[in-house]
């Protein structure tokens, strides 16, 4: 359970507050946001949706669909994130951008970029394929960032003598590659995996059923079933397509990430046998299979070892001169075009900044303060009950090791699916709609809390534990004392967690067309929404980069800090 | 060994890590040939450049000046006919032993059964056999490095680099396997044609090598060269071996510096400042209560550092404190109490405390952070004040260190106190960090 830590750091870079490498990465996403929105004008006025079946089979066939989504986003992720870790790990230019540039990425709210993607592919595709495209963008965008920073950590952290000896022996790139740095980053990835899987969910849901006015982009899926189900009071319905979407996730632990993790230990640095390895009932059965080891040795083996054998030969000395040349002039050139298109739209994205009313500022003020108090009012009420609960669990060892692959999977559970049940629930109460969306906040942050609060309490050391009885500290003074500073570190990244979620969550929570009304509550993700709706291209984008900006500030200003401090400070090993 | 050509020469060679006025000098220079059939140590304490050096012979460092001439021409890259062995292993844990002994042959594109064929052959000839599909986690110290060495014998390396390669291990395994590579090396089984050793442990170079580089430390430059002319296998225990580790210690010990330069002077002034040594207090004291208890309070360094199983690579900055705050006597390898030495072994508590104090206070370092709490009203001032002068003279590492160094000294002293939590040097009389 210690490892969960290790295995899953937030991304704070150190650095200045706000540096020229922001300013850039800031242009730059108003410029595409700009760029994307004239592309979307060419957009048809009407789209028609899909019919969507509310039957048992119809149901099978969406949660397939809904996976196959998730697999070929998560495929884009993770090949995006080895090519762009590799190429920020290098002292270069490139370096120096790439990684300023990820982390405002990473606190882009990323369902408002969903309708521009959407709408400018629609311009040019037929409306079925750019909403499948852009469901796979938007779970992408959520997926790829977190990989990114692992493996980039992982390069830059291989041990020194480990990088001496690749050197020292001379492993070719594609070697270093796979015997080095692949496998030295395999647990942070397979880690980071299962949390982007987990975060994937809470887009797909969201992205499947998006409708912009007239323009239905539903697609047939997972997430457009639980919202045909609710708006139309369907309950046996809604229950059979949460208890599907509950199994798919279970089986995709047992089946899949618990089989990964098990087969990760290998990949542990540590020169001793770990204390509790995972295991997998599954990883077991599939090494005893036969037909596996067949595969393994006919197929697998000797594709890998063509691959390091056409990858691998000594370099017989490549034309210095030549082609890099023509290669680095051709990469410039397309660079060039790239930045001075981004340019030119930020440029227009500018005026309209500029052509932005004052009391539209006003509003966007007075939307990230409601926000703000939103998402803090939610995780306030999350740590209420999952702080003394998460560690009442994790000071019983027998307890934590049953229950933590329990709150695993209820981390899992995309809070957006939930979202229509809470709506059919609560929307006729009066305030229905703040309850709602507290909720929904609550819901994506909670177990990601409990789930680290568990992992701390259990990594305080049996002698403290022991020396505290012994001194005869209890009740609140024991809390002070070892507890709360015990599983410090493991709230901070929690709440780091669980905080960048709630912001992004904030776009769908505080807005809803349920039952064909629209409601919506006082906050900066209901303007993104509102802006979305009416297409006030302007309010979007201003009301997306102070998101931005908000929530880097907030990383910056207040999270680096009382990271570090938990990692200095209150750091048990 | 017939000595026939020039293997190896370096010329001049100077490392500098950092820019501009907070440069560090590493090594410099350094001049030295290495022939066919050689087998040189490089001994000297941790932080003499020794393994810096080893890196610029195999092409992982490039030196900011100086030439690295092998085979008679200069270096570019990485040596291809040179390969380490490395103290901590550094073996591939995900790899089993025989894929670890593979992938270096695999990097020079050597065919999957002649591979295996080779590796096999490799870990049978270093008694690994059985154990090819065990991962290096399973094995003890001594198999995991001779894991290592079977790695390095694979490419066949023209030049063997050996990173202290025995300091990890235990005792008995460091022995066997120091034997087996005397046996290794001595009975021609292998194409190696010269190995360098980077060692700190006068023994082991003695046992070992045909010539010993002595080097000194701040910065690494090659102080004397003895040469060992012992026939293989070398006895221990004998008369002239014995003889021979007397006369390498000599040559270690030699270094010691006359008073005025010892204490050095403070951050910022001209000259060089003293580093203080990475000793704590209660080391030290340990030791002082150890030497009172030996007759005449004086005993030899080397076998000090047997009675208090001590590497003397620890044990040298323990003594390098005491020397500094003038309880202790180093001369002809022996250390002895000084009369201020004995007193503190036989003194109180607190006595302890102010002996240590008294003394303290005349070391530059101390003295000057000393007037610099005195010279705010307050007696307060951030550490990082005082860090980023001696990162003037010291790497940002260094630097930490002595800071870290220098508020233990100043704490048990009662000199001045620290508040971790805001970083804060204080002056004892200030009361305790809380906020005033």
């Amino acid at each position: 359970m210690v490892r969960a830590r290790r295995r899953f750091a937030p991304f704070l870079p150190p650095g200045p507050l706000f540096d020229v490498g922001d300013l850039v990465a800031l242009i730059a996403l108003a410029g595409a946001l700009y760029l994307g929105v004239q592309v979307a004008m060419g957009t048809p006025a009407i789209v028609p949706g899909p019919e969507i079946r509310r039957d048992a089979w119809a149901l099978s066939l969406y949660a397939l669909f809904s996976l196959g989504r998730m697999l070929a986003a998560y495929l884009l992720s993770l090949t995006f994130s080895l090519l762009y870790a590799r190429a920020a790990a290098r002292r270069s230019l490139a370096g120096q951008i790439l990684i300023p540039l990820l982390d405002v990425l990473q606190s882009v709210p990323i369902l408002s970029f969903l309708p521009v993607v959407l709408l400018s592919l629609a311009a040019f595709l037929p409306s079925g394929v750019a909403a499948e495209l852009a469901a796979i963008v938007l779970i992408f965008t959520s997926q790829a960032w977190n990989l990114t920073f692992s493996f980039y950590q992982s390069l830059q952290t291989i041990p020194g003598e480990l990088d001496e000896a690749a050197r020292t022996f001379r492993l070719s790139p594609w070697l270093r590659f796979r015997r080095l740095e692949l496998p030295f980053a395999a647990p942070g990835l397979i880690w980071n995996t299962i949390m982007s899987w987990a975060g994937g969910w809470f887009f797909l849901i969201a992205a499947e059923s998006y409708t912009v006015g007239g323009r239905d982009f539903r697609l047939l899926g997972l997430g457009t079933f639980l919202q045909e189900a609710a708006q139309a009071g369907d309950v046996q319905a809604l229950l059979l397509g949460v208890g599907v979407l509950v199994g798919l996730i279970v089986l995709l632990d047992q089946l899949v990430w618990r089989p990964l993790l098990a087969w990760g230990e290998r990949f542990q640095l540590e020169m001793v046998e770990s204390q509790e390895p995972a295991t997998s009932w599954f990883y077991n059965l599939l090494q005893r299979s036969r037909l596996l080891a067949g595969l393994q040795r006919r197929v697998f083996r000797p594709f890998l070892e063509w691959l390091d054998m056409r990858f691998s030969r000594p370099s017989r000395g490549v034309p210095e001169g030549g082609l890099p040349l023509l290669r680095r002039v051709a990469g410039y050139a397309m660079g060039g075009i790239l930045a001075g298109g981004l340019l030119y739209g930020a440029i227009w994205a500018g005026g309209w900044l500029v052509s932005l009313p004052m009391t539209t500022w006003g509003e966007i003020a007075l939307g990230i303060l409601a926000t703000l108090l939103r998402v803090t009012v939610a995780i306030g009420l999350s740590l209420l009950w999952t702080v003394p609960l998460g560690i009442l669990i994790g000071t019983r060892p027998r307890l934590a090791a049953l229950l933590q692959p329990v709150v695993q999977i209820l981390a899992s559970i995309p809070a957006t699916a939930l979202f229509p049940i809470f709506l059919l629930l609560l929307l006729r109460l009066p305030a229905g709609l703040q309850l709602a969306s507290l909720l929904l906040l609550m819901t994506g942050s909670q177990w990601y809390l409990l789930f680290n609060v568990i992992a701390g309490a259990s990594a305080i050391p049996q002698d403290l534990e022991f020396s505290t009885q012994l001194l005869g500290v209890r009740g609140w003074r024991r809390w002070r004392l070892l507890l709360l500073p015990g599983i410090f570190p493991y709230l901070v990244t929690g709440l780091i967690t669980a905080g960048g979620g709630a912001w992004n969550a904030s776009v769908v929570a505080e807005y809803v067309v349920f039952g064909g009304q629209k409601q919506s509550v006082t906050g900066l993700g209901a303007l993104i929404s509102l802006a979305t709706e009416g297409g006030d291209y302007p309010l979007l984008l201003a009301a997306t980069l102070t998101m931005i900006v908000t929530v880097v500030l907030l990383n910056r200003l207040f999270w680096r800090r009382l990271y570090r401090r938990a990692e200095e400070q209150y750091r048990m090993d | 060994m017939a000595q026939n050509g020039v293997l190896l020469e370096l010329r001049n060679i100077r490392q500098v890590y950092g820019h501009g006025p907070r440069a560090i000098l590493a090594v410099e220079g350094i001049s030295l040939t290495v022939h066919r059939g050689e087998f040189v140590a490089l001994l000297g304490p941790s932080g003499c450049g020794k393994s810096t050096l080893l890196r610029i012979i195999a092409g992982l460092n490039v030196p900011t000046e100086g030439e690295v001439l092998y085979r008679g021409r200069p270096l570019r890259g990485v040596n291809p006919y040179a390969t380490i062995v490395f103290q901590t292993f550094a073996l591939f844990p995900w790899l089993t032993v025989l894929e670890n002994v593979e992938v270096a042959l695999q990097a020079r594109g050597v065919p999957l059964p002649e591979r295996r064929k080779r590796a096999l052959a490799l870990l049978d000839q270093v008694g690994l056999d059985g154990f090819e599909d065990a991962y290096p986690r399973e094995l003890s110290g001594g198999m995991r490095q001779k894991v290592g060495f079977a790695r390095a014998m694979a490419v066949e390396p023209e030049l063997l680099c050996l990173d202290e390669p025995f300091s990890a291990l235990d005792v008995l395994s460091a022995d066997a396997l120091r034997g087996e590579l005397v046996e290794l090396w001595t009975g021609g089984q292998i194409p190696t044609q010269a190995i360098i050793l980077v060692t700190h442990n006068i023994e082991e170079a003695v046992f070992l090598a045909d010539r010993i580089v002595v080097m000194e430390t701040r910065p690494g430059r090659i102080a004397a060269e003895v040469v060992v002319g012992l026939p293989h296998p070398r006895q221990r225990k004998g008369e002239e071996f014995l003889a021979t580790v007397d006369r390498v210690y000599a040559a270690v010990a030699g270094q010691t510096q006359p008073p005025a330069v010892e204490l050095g002077t403070a951050p910022g002034e001209p000259g060089r400042t003293r580093a203080l040594p990475p000793a704590s207090v209660s080391a030290l004291s340990g030791l002082i209560e150890h030497l009172d208890e030996e007759p005449a309070n004086r005993e030899d360094l080397y076998r000090l550092a047997d009675d208090l199983r001590m590497e003397i690579d620890e044990l040298l900055p323990v003594v390098e404190a005491g020397e500094l705050l003038g309880f202790l006597r180093v001369d002809q390898g022996d250390v002895s109490l000084t009369p201020l030495g004995e007193t503190f072994a036989e003194a109180s508590i607190l006595a302890r405390k102010e002996i240590f104090a008294s003394r303290a206070r005349r070391i530059p370092l101390i003295r000057w952070l000393l007037k610099g709490l005195q010279a705010t009203p307050e007696g307060r001032v951030p550490r990082r004040v005082f860090q980023d002068v001696l990162e003037w003279e010291f790497t940002p590492e260094e630097a930490k260190m002595q800071m870290d160094q220098a508020i233990a000294w100043g704490r048990y002293g009662e000199l001045f106190g620290y508040d971790d939590d805001r970083d804060m040097l204080y002056l004892e009389a200030n009361g305790s960090g809380s906020a005033t």
